[in-house]
């Protein structure tokens, strides 16, 4: 399937979720993602899936947790202030350890905010959001061939890992159509086939003993010393996954770099813009994007941090969340400078190239 | 001699972990029989609430989802939708189906879901130690209405069964009292028929059981039987409000 | 012949059963159980009917009946 189609990004990520095998979609419309719901409602009963319109956000995850407990590819998505209701279910999927996808088409916050693109939700993705020890793999697409591809991706490391996974998106990245290659679908055998993957502790048909199962889908353990060990067990599931599912992309990084921008998704765009106006005029300046923000590529910024590197300029759409992270990384061996838009505005170029040339020649 | 009367093979061997007397151990048992008898319970899933009978998932003898307060019925019907060929039950009480829950049970009931909810009704939050729930009744003293539950300032219990026969879809509705061994061999009878028309596909089933709480009313499980056959039965009427076969209906 | 068998270590000695019966055959025994209930026994096993109401009204499915 080697033809690109012009699409948007909502409807592109639903329907590389479709050809991944994801057969269940419970959502409900919330604006900047209603195209995608409404591109499932007519394409996921085209594949014989089914589509429910949930009564509510919450009905819709707690849909998800359960047709993924028997052991089914499935997904919601909403946008920011309907995905902070989806967070008792998604602390109740990681704690039942429960795969799943989870769409987040930011808008702008907190509240009832707007409905243009914006990064207000990191914090809320990355550090909780709902309760408990828990954390959620968080993928931050910039392009929307990058959101459609972590559709199978999202739904490769939830089966890995069994927990559920988030792709971060923006309502730009949702609304605004670029061009798009799509895998080809998996059949309905090797559908089949990913259902058994999860025999050894999904809900499925029964038998009689001495073959007969009882699996119980279940985040409660009253016994304190049962719940510290199976809390022990997801703690060493989530450094695992630090230590093996890291992704990133460096732009434009060399040992001429004098200074280093992080940024993702949306943001990192317009940083890319930027980055190539002020190379074109001789200045080197390189950007990691990180792709997963959860697990954080701390290393992989602190190591392109070369003598010559004078300073990290931090680029999102919000107050300044991912600048504590990058933070982390640098480890005080360099400032760390922010710059930062909100109300669901964009920076420009220009905005971003003024920052980093901030303070030079001084 | 033979054994006529014992353990279902639908419930583990688990000891109820209910109050004396408390009649969520009947109904389970209920519920367990009547799977039993019409062979459901390898294709059977169950959905526990949160509330006392938040272990009902370790009390069935089959694979079971433990779902956060008032949720089960969406978790059901994500359960249902992605297994159709098995059948699928939620099991709840007050506080879970007709407080937290009531968007997702009358949303379930009105898309006509395929499954069964038992509405365990003993007027009281059990779990959290007996606080006022919205089928308490008015002047009912609960650890949250000390001076009794005050109809003007918080409204009348509520109906559940009333609620759901509201709405068009649902096949089965009915009303049953745990409250003798009578009343108990006919809430059986209620029971299995509609598990019957859940094996059968016919749409959404609801039988709502009205029971006691012993250890919150402060009555032993004898009184409490006879307090709620006094008090409970006038605002929660025994008896059917909906079947949608009697019209011939499949 | 009719037998009724209360499970001692899973009664809780609600006494529920006691009034169901219909022959007054059941009573609380005088032992108790590792959990420090005084659990139910059959104290006339002959004139058990097996009606079964003992194990209707059992919350804890303690009883067993024979006939």
């Amino acid at each position: 399937m080697a033809e690109k189609v012009l699409m948007k990004g909502n409807e592109a990520v639903a329907e590389a979720a479709i050809r991944a095998g994801c057969r269940l979609y419970f959502a409900y419309p919330i604006t900047p993602q209603s195209e995608l719901i409404e591109y499932m409602s007519k394409m996921m009963q085209k594949a014989g899936g089914t589509f429910i319109q949930a009564e509510s956000e919450i009905a819709a995850i707690n849909m998800v947790y359960g047709a993924s407990g028997c052991g089914k590819r499935t997904m919601t998505s909403s946008s920011s202030p309907g995905i902070s209701l989806k967070m008792e279910g998604i602390s109740y999927l990681a704690g039942a350890e429960l795969p799943a996808v989870i769409v987040n088409v930011q808008r702008g916050g907190p509240g009832l905010g707007d409905i243009q693109p914006a990064q207000g939700d990191y914090f809320q993705a990355t550090k909780g959001g709902g309760h408990g020890d828990y954390r959620l793999i968080v993928l931050a697409p910039s392009t929307v061939q990058e959101f459609a591809d972590m559709a199978d991706l999202a739904f490769e490391l939830g089966d890995k890992y069994r927990n559920p996974v988030m792709i971060l998106s923006d309502g730009l990245l949702g609304q605004m159509m670029e061009p798009v290659e799509f895998k080809a679908p998996k059949t309905e055998k090797e559908i089949e086939e990913l259902d058994k993957q999860h025999y050894d502790w999904c809900m499925y048909p029964n038998e009689d003993e001495p073959n007969h199962h009882h699996h119980e889908i279940n985040s409660l353990e009253i016994d304190p010393l049962v719940l510290e060990q199976h809390v022990i067990k997801l703690g060493k599931k989530f450094d695992l996954i630090e230590k093996n599912e890291v992704r990133y992309e460096e732009y434009n990084i060399s040992a001429d770099n004098d200074v280093v921008v992080v940024a993702f998704g949306t943001a990192a765009r317009i940083a890319k813009s930027a980055i190539d106006e002020l190379q074109e005029n001789g200045k080197s300046v390189g950007m990691i994007r990180p792709i997963t923000v959860w697990p954080y590529p701390y290393e992989e910024i602190s190591n392109v941090l070369h003598d010559k590197v004078k300073k990290v300029v931090v680029c999102e759409l919000n107050l300044g969340q991912m600048v504590e992270d990058v933070k982390l990384a640098v480890n005080g061996k360099l400032p760390v400078e922010f710059i930062g838009k909100v109300g669901g505005i964009l920076f420009t170029p220009d905005e971003i190239k003024a920052k980093i040339l901030e303070g030079e020649g001084e | 001699m033979e054994i006529i009367a014992q353990r279902p093979k639908s419930l583990t061997d688990t000891p109820f972990t209910y109050c004396p007397g408390c009649t969520h151990g009947i109904s389970h048992r209920l519920i367990a029989e009547a799977i039993d008898e019409l062979e459901m319970r390898n294709q059977m899933m169950g959905v526990a609430p949160v509330g006392c009978s938040v272990f009902a998932y370790k009390f069935f003898n089959f694979d079971m989802a433990e779902a956060a307060h008032g949720r089960a019925p969406a978790v059901a019907t994500g359960m249902k939708r992605a297994r159709p060929d098995m059948h699928v039950f939620t099991y709840q009480g007050d506080g879970d189906l007709a407080a937290i829950g009531t968007a997702e049970i009358v949303h379930a009931a009105n898309r006509g879901e395929n499954i069964t909810v038992f509405f365990v009704n003993n007027a009281i939050y059990g779990m959290t130690g007996g606080q006022m729930a919205p089928t308490t009744l008015p002047g009912m003293k609960t650890s949250t209405s000390p001076y009794g539950r005050d109809e003007k300032d918080i409204g009348y219990p509520i109906q559940a069964c009333e609620l759901i026969n509201s709405l068009r879809a649902p096949y089965f509705i009915e009303r049953v009292s745990l409250l003798s061994p009578q009343d108990i061999l006919k809430a059986k009878k209620v029971v299995k028929k509609a598990l019957q028309f859940n094996k059968e596909e016919r749409g959404f089933t609801f039988v709502e059981f009205v029971s006691t709480c012993p250890t919150n009313w402060g009555l032993s499980p004898v009184d409490a039987l006879a307090w709620a056959k006094e008090n409970m039965l006038p605002f929660f009427p025994i008896g059917n409000l909906r079947d949608r076969s009697i019209e011939g209906e499949k | 012949m009719a037998r009724m068998t209360v499970n001692a270590e899973l009664c809780k000695g609600c006494g529920l059963c006691i009034p169901a019966c219909p022959k007054n055959i059941i009573r609380f025994s005088e032992e108790i159980n590792s959990k420090g209930y005084h659990y139910s026994e059959c104290f006339d096993q002959e004139a058990c009917i097996a009606c079964k109401l003992c194990y209707t009204t059992c919350p804890d499915v303690a009883i067993t009946v024979e006939k």
